[in-house]
């Protein structure tokens, strides 16, 4: 029927059984019951899907499960270290940067692999690298603000 | 999930296009952004893929005295952060820094930007003007396309079933040529293009030697200006004669009506948007 592939997801090495038709967002959600990535468009449109994929940002509803066998998927729940959240994570609480939180977990991680490129990433920047998110709430404005506060710690983090 | 496919990925080239001989009822996926979304809406059906995008001998940008080489499967992420495409060519840099969003650039590939034959892909004008050629390989042979001829209408281009799309070839051209894109979209770059445009001029001071035009989203292929390279040829180039060669457009295009724009529209935005770009290539010269 299936076939077995391998995922290391946020750090942990997963076997799971997928057919070849089987999106990975899909095997995310469903089998692999990773709950912050979400699903809204399955058509690369709203960008909630996103994860990191081998350290690259992709958006999960455009790639079939087969395709990545062996590869690393790192999501919002891999970025806390030893019971601390991430910089960033502390960031998008203290500035209020959300209401309902469907976008959240793709904000968060869209700017989490943004700051650790480019920790000095300005305004139009930011805004560029994020465009592929959408925010039904239009939380933007504090999003960006959470952002460029949080950033000062990558700044830190790039030069030790 | 997509309709029921039986999935095949080859790590090295030669293996794929024996498959591909023998399997010509086979897709090849890329980075498969445009290919899901056509699964999934049964706009394309396919009982079997081909994923090729494990195949590492595809991905290179090759700089070369006369010519450079991109491999079919190098990003549209990596070729924004080429400094040889930056160098190069400008028109195709200016487009892919225009292109979809990051997560969508760090997949999607030239080769199926180019394969997709969407009137509407951003790389094709650039390509065209750039006068880039394409390798079309299978197990026995590889050909040479010049990259307007590819195209036959939206989703159709000569490729045959068992040929891979392997390289672009851009030839390097001497510094009298100067170039300029303009792309327009509702969005600035999240969308398709409603219309884009790619100019190429070479200049000898004020007059034009050579003109290069190429439009997408307004014919069932990414078209030449033939009309208006015409009418700019040999001239001085003054504000007069760019204004009159860019109405010349109008007989080049063919537009439709879509849910992204109307056919009136898009004649108006095509006048006007050729004449931007022409303008913009020439102010790049004072
Ligand atoms: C949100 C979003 C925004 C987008 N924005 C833009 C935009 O701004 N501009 C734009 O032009 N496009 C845009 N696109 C469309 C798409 O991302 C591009 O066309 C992309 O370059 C396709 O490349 P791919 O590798 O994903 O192709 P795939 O989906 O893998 O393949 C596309 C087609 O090409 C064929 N193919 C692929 N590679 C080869 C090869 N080497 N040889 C032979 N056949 C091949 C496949 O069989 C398929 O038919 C957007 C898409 C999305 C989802
Ligand atoms: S669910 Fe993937 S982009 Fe919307
Ligand atoms: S907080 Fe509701 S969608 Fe962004």
């Amino acid at each position: 029927m299936g076939r077995w592939i391998t995922l290391t997801v946020n750090g942990s090495k997963r076997r799971v059984e997928v057919k070849d038709n089987e999106i990975l967002l899909d095997v995310l959600r469903d089998k692999l019951k990773v709950k912050s990535v979400k699903a809204a468009c399955w058509r690369g449109e709203c960008g909630l899907c996103s994860i990191l994929l081998n350290g690259k940002l992709v958006k999960s509803c455009l790639v079939l499960a087969v395709e990545v066998d062996g590869s690393e998927i790192l999501t919002v729940e891999g970025l806390a270290r030893d019971g601390e959240l991430a910089p960033i994570q502390r960031s998008f609480i203290e500035h209020g940067a959300l209401q309902c939180g469907f976008c959240t977990p793709a904000f968060v991680l869209a700017s989490h692999k943004l700051l650790e490129e480019n920790p000095s990433a300005s305004e139009d920047e930011i805004k560029e690298s994020l465009s592929g998110i959408v925010c039904r709430c239009g939380t933007y404005y504090e999003i960006i603000e959470a952002i460029k506060d949080a950033s000062k710690h990558y700044q830190v983090r790039k030069k030790v | 999930m997509i309709p029921r496919i039986e999935y095949y990925k080859f790590e090295n080239l030669s293996e794929a296009l024996s498959y591909l001989r023998n399997n010509p009822d086979s897709k090849i996926i890329a980075g498969g952004t445009d290919l899901i979304i056509q699964l999934r809406s049964k706009k394309i059906n396919a009982r079997k893929l081909l994923d090729i995008s494990r195949i590492n001998e595809l991905k290179y940008i090759q700089d070369g005295s006369e010519y450079f080489r991109i491999g079919a499967l190098v990003t549209i992420e990596e070729l924004k952060k080429s400094k040889v495409i930056k160098d190069y060519a400008q028109p195709l840099w200016r487009a892919v820094n225009n292109f979809a969003v990051w997560q969508v650039r760090n997949t999607a590939t030239i080769g199926g930007n180019i394969c997709n034959a969407s009137p509407a892909a951003d790389t094709v004008p650039p390509l065209i003007v750039l006068e880039a050629k394409l390798k079309l390989q299978n197990i026995e042979r590889v050909r040479e396309v010049k990259i307007e001829e590819f195209f036959k209408g939206p989703g159709e281009t000569i490729i045959e079933r068992d040929e891979i799309l392997t390289e672009i070839v851009i030839p390097k051209k001497n510094s009298l040529w100067r170039y300029s894109f303009i792309k327009l979209g509702r969005r600035h770059s999240h969308i398709l293009s409603i219309v884009n445009v790619a100019v190429g001029l070479k200049m000898n001071n004020t007059k034009i030697e050579d003109a290069i035009i190429a439009l997408g989203s307004v014919a069932p292929t990414p078209v030449r200006a033939k009309n208006v390279e015409e009418y700019l040829r040999e001239r001085q180039a003054t504000s007069k004669l760019i204004d009159e060669a860019s109405r010349e457009v109008v007989k080049d295009i063919k537009p439709i009506s879509d849910v992204r724009a109307s056919a009136e529209y898009r004649v108006e935005m095509s006048k006007l948007l050729v004449k931007k770009a022409l303008n913009e290539c020439l102010d790049i010269m004072k």
